[in-house]
């Protein structure tokens, strides 16, 4: 670095470079570590009171306990709730993961008149509030008489999912250099060949996070939920409207087992992948 | 020619414009099967265009493209008996060194495919590495691996866009001289793109120089070296003194030139133009510098004198620029067979060079044109 | 990890070149507008429209019938600005905050801990394993943690920084700390995503050409890391300035109450659809119009 090895002239420039490199040094890394604290003290907090000896509400520490772990359904509706999340989240993930891809292809790949257009459809609904898009999809629903329910909220996740799909699988079809499919086609591989054998794999990591991200937005989602559900519960819905009477500990149970489950999954993923890289560099 | 074969390739009126932008105009090219052949031209000439509309990566506007004699103008690029070196040999980055070459053979179902994968990677010497993935290959195993990939498939052309591009220059002599074996080796037909002279004449048997979508000129590298036909193929291809002239006569075989206030003599089968203005053209190694007092050999063309202005040593040679009045720069490269310079900076000299090494162009054109120009792209 | 260089939302890459042979793309991109139309455009629409009607006469409450009742926007803004313009205030304030906080740690992740992919990996994990625990969830902590018996409260007040009776929750900062607790991921993904395609040299030619490393950061570094905070502004302030569960949860319902509040309100307590919907059209433009005028001045149109 320039403070060592730099000016020959000695005097107080140098010195005070040097100074402010180490305050920085220092000062960074511990701004970071306060904000990651920030970060994880609700979930801490969370975690901890899943353990928590509660009687009728979960507000005050009463004793520590394995009993919410040993029956995370103890609560009524608790369990339905977070199947409900589930098998919303998998298959709005579905839908809007293949969906997306099939729209980050043809904007990536293709140039054809109306492109910005359909680049703003898809940019819209990221830049439109979860209530106003809660509450377009209500007026049209209502208008509709559509039966609210397990669909409407899949049909409505869907939809905001497809643009963050779309986005995150362009950025990977941008980064693919397009003489990997001419290669493909000019070693014999027809256009659906090519895009199975070269493309597509190429793209699994991207569609993957897209999936993964996907499924982390419905999961959370609790506004277009609300709007959309009727009388259907998915797990964010039951938390927010047991929070007036008090939140059992088996829904701490739940967030903190999907914390840890995620927090498992991409750590595995990393190692593995790190385990990976030094196997081929060696 | 005892019998008539079948050319590997015909481009016949070919043309593709980029909406008003003209990248290939009107190209006719024939080339014979088994040769290898180099199109040679600065960036934007349109010969990788020529080269993808070959491999049916772009549809030509107008014009006919055939391979071994089959119109294969309206098929897409997998339908046609060709392959390519990419120029950054789009390697598949998710399949092993062996799938990659395996890739084009599997796709026609091909049998034996494992023995000719193997045949393949040995030929490029890379036997050994078939496990690998491309991000675990340098830069020159990368290269011939896409050239293992292509060759595999024996295809009736053998496409190279700038494949050696991207590697440093000690590693790119060595491989010219290896595509030169593999190729006489193997037998296919190379068609080879570069802008780098020096690659496409020690390689090709014919060099095709083409500037803004056209040809300018074709023939063997000594041919175009010695005889060229236009400015920028002059220039381009190596550097030329060229010195505007009017043809004031006739000597036999010899034009007389005015040039400057001296008269030289260029013979008249090297002269594309045998009236009115011309440019008298030499090459800068065919140049003798005279000294006060030396006089020339006879049937020597003699301009000058000038001044030296700049001598750098180069090793095997000196390099020297000299200014001549009305005329301008001349560039003179002299072997160092005894040493280094012989003259020195700002010394007055005349130039002379044998009469048989003259050629005369148009004159009507730019005496600069397809010149190394520091502003230009590579 | 693409999925975060996913979530900078930049990611355009270059335009593509004219490569497209037949109508291939009209079916890659049929299911997505269709779906995009149905499900986006339509009910956009339906907004538009039950925010003209008008109260079908003499019938019961929630009824209504098309009209073309203007009146409704003007009763509604008159009505409701305060919570409006409180939203943008709040929303910004805490987009503000969330790049304070968001960019030293997108900053420790992406350039000090690079090489390192074991902790960055882990760092990036704790950035996204939040969003797994239910955000409500979240925020009902934060509620009980800053609870008026809870120990940052008790501590607040032991050392005198709150008066006896002062409290934490049901206040505006309590919102906009809600806020930015929630929605500090959506920062710091999207910067670190730009952060790491940092060329470390470029860095090191600053400091070769005499840049201090403050001058260093402020003429290399920061500039361009700017699709990331870009990204990352919207990706927060959209849904903040949108956002209704933290001021319910944290906030006291009169002076804290958003935008989203009132909607949510007018759609289910008082089932008054057409001025919830003129508020939604009015938040949504305003939203659009800042977006626009935003991205403009920030030169990253491409981000689109």
């Amino acid at each position: 670095m320039s403070a060592t090895t730099g000016p020959v002239v000695r005097g107080t420039v140098p010195t005070a470079r040097r100074r402010s490199w180490h305050l920085g040094d220092a000062l960074i890394p511990v701004l970071a570590a306060l904000a990651f604290i920030y970060l994880l003290v609700p979930i801490v907090y969370t975690v901890a009171f899943s353990f928590n000896d509660a009687g009728k509400s979960n507000l005050v520490w009463r004793g520590f306990t394995w009993k919410n772990w040993q029956n995370p359904c103890g609560a009524p509706q608790v369990c339905e709730a977070f199947r409900n999340s589930l098998s919303v989240g998998v298959v709005a993930t579905l839908i809007a993961t293949v969906i997306g891809t099939l729209l980050a292809l043809a904007l990536a790949r293709f140039a054809f008149r109306g492109r910005p257009a359909v680049n703003l459809l898809v940019f819209l609904p990221m830049s439109t509030p979860e209530v106003v898009l809660g509450a377009a999809l209500l007026a049209q629903f209502l208008s509709l008489r559509v039966q609210l329910g397990f669909w409407t909220v899949v049909a409505a996740h869907v939809m905001f999912c497809i643009s963050f799909v779309v986005v995150t699988v362009k950025a990977r079809v941008a980064g693919l250099d397009p003489a990997l499919e001419e290669a493909a086609a000019d070693l014999y591989a027809s256009p659906f060949q090519a895009f199975w054998r070269v493309t597509f794999p190429l793209l699994l990591p991207g569609i993957a996070a897209a999936a993964l991200l996907s499924f982390s937005l419905s999961f959370d989602d609790f506004i277009i939920t609300n709007f959309n559900s009727g009388s259907f519960t998915t797990f964010p819905k039951f938390v927010y409207v047991s929070a007036t009477r008090g939140i059992p500990p088996q829904a701490n149970v739940i967030g903190s087992f999907m914390f840890v489950a995620a927090l498992a999954i991409v750590l595995v993923a990393q190692l593995v992948s790190h385990a990976r890289g030094k196997r081929r560099a060696g | 020619m005892p019998e008539v074969t079948t050319p590997a390739l015909e481009l016949m009126s070919v043309t593709k414009s980029f909406g008003s932008f003209l990248a290939v105009d009107d190209l006719d090219l024939t080339i014979p099967a088994g040769s290898f052949f180099a199109l040679l031209g600065p960036s934007g000439c349109g010969k990788t265009t020529t080269l993808r509309m070959v491999a049916g990566l772009e549809q030509p506007t107008s014009g006919t493209v055939c391979i071994g004699g089959r119109d294969v103008t309206g098929d897409r690029a997998h339908r046609r008996p060709v392959n390519t070196v990419f120029q950054s040999y789009a390697l598949f980055p998710h399949l092993t060194i062996a799938d990659n070459v395996a890739f084009g053979l599997r796709r026609r179902r091909q049998h034996d495919v494992d023995a000719k994968v193997k045949e393949a990677l040995d030929l490029v010497e890379l036997g050994h590495l078939g496990e690998r993935k491309p991000t675990q290959l340098s830069g020159g195993q990368a290269q011939r691996v896409a050239l293992a990939r292509a060759i595999v498939n024996r295809p009736e052309l053998l496409l190279l866009d700038e494949p050696l591009g991207a590697l440093d220059l000690k590693l790119r002599r060595q491989m010219q001289l290896e595509l030169k074996r593999i190729q006489t080796e193997v037998g296919l037909t190379f068609v080879h793109v570069t802008h780098d002279q020096e690659e496409a004449m020690t390689m090709a048997d014919t060099v095709a120089v083409m500037n803004k979508g056209k040809i300018e000129q074709m023939g063997p590298p000594e041919e175009l070296y010695s005889r060229p036909h236009t400015a920028f193929v002059a220039n381009f291809l190596g550097q030329s003194n060229l010195a505007p002239g009017q043809v004031v006569g006739r000597e036999g075989d010899l034009l007389l030139v005015t040039v400057g206030g001296a008269t030289v003599k260029v013979p008249v089968d090297r002269a594309v133009a045998t009236t009115g203005s011309v440019l008298v053209g030499v090459r800068p190694e065919k140049i003798g510098l005279l000294i006060e007092g030396q006089e020339p050999s006879p049937n020597h063309n003699v301009v000058g004198p000038g001044i030296v202005t700049d001598v750098s040593f180069t090793g095997v040679s000196t390099q020297y620029q000299v200014e001549v009045e009305h005329l301008g720069t001349f560039g003179v490269f002299s072997q160092n067979l005894l040493g280094g310079a012989t003259v020195t900076l700002g010394t007055k000299v005349r130039l002379a060079w044998s009469q048989e090494f003259t050629f005369g162009l148009d004159g009507d054109q730019d005496a600069a044109e397809g010149a190394a120009d520091l502003d230009a792209e590579p | 990890m693409s999925l975060l260089a996913g979530l900078g939302a930049g990611g355009g890459g270059p335009a593509p070149k004219e490569r497209a042979r037949g109508a291939g793309h009209r079916w890659l991109l049929a299911p997505g507008l269709v779906y995009l139309t149905v499900f986006f455009i339509v009910p956009v629409g339906a907004l538009l429209a039950t925010s003209l009607y008008v109260p079908v006469p003499g019938g019961e409450l929630g009824q209504y019938q098309p009209a073309l009742h203007w009146q409704n926007y003007v009763d509604a803004l008159s009505q409701f600005w305060p919570q409006l313009v409180r939203s943008f205030v709040f929303a910004a304030i805490a987009t503000l905050a969330c790049l304070a906080i968001g960019y030293p740690m997108a900053y420790v992740i992406a350039v000090r801990a690079r090489g390192r992919s074991l902790l960055q990996g882990l760092l990036l994990v704790l950035v996204i394993a939040p969003f797994f625990t239910s955000f409500i969830l979240r925020t009902i902590a934060w509620k009980q943690i800053l609870a008026d018996e809870g120990p940052v409260v008790a501590a607040l007040r032991f050392v005198h920084l709150l008066p006896p009776d002062g409290r934490l929750t049901a206040t505006a900062f309590a919102v906009v700390c809600g806020l930015t607790y929630n929605f500090l991921p959506f920062m710091v993904l999207p910067v670190y995503a730009s952060l790491e395609r940092l060329d470390p040299r470029m860095l090191e030619a600053g400091a070769d050409l005499y840049a201090s490393p403050v001058t260093t950061f402020r003429t290399v570094t920061w500039p361009l890391s700017l699709p990331g905070v870009v990204g990352g502004t919207l990706l927060v302030f959209i849904p903040a300035a949108g956002d209704y569960v933290n001021s319910s949860l944290l906030g006291n319902n009169t002076n804290t109450a958003m935008i989203g509040q009132v909607i949510d309100a007018r759609f289910f307590k008082v089932l008054d659809y057409p001025t919830a919907s003129a508020l939604s059209v009015v938040l949504m433009a305003a939203i659009l119009l800042l977006v626009a005028g935003y991205v403009r001045r920030a030169g990253t149109e491409d981000l689109l």
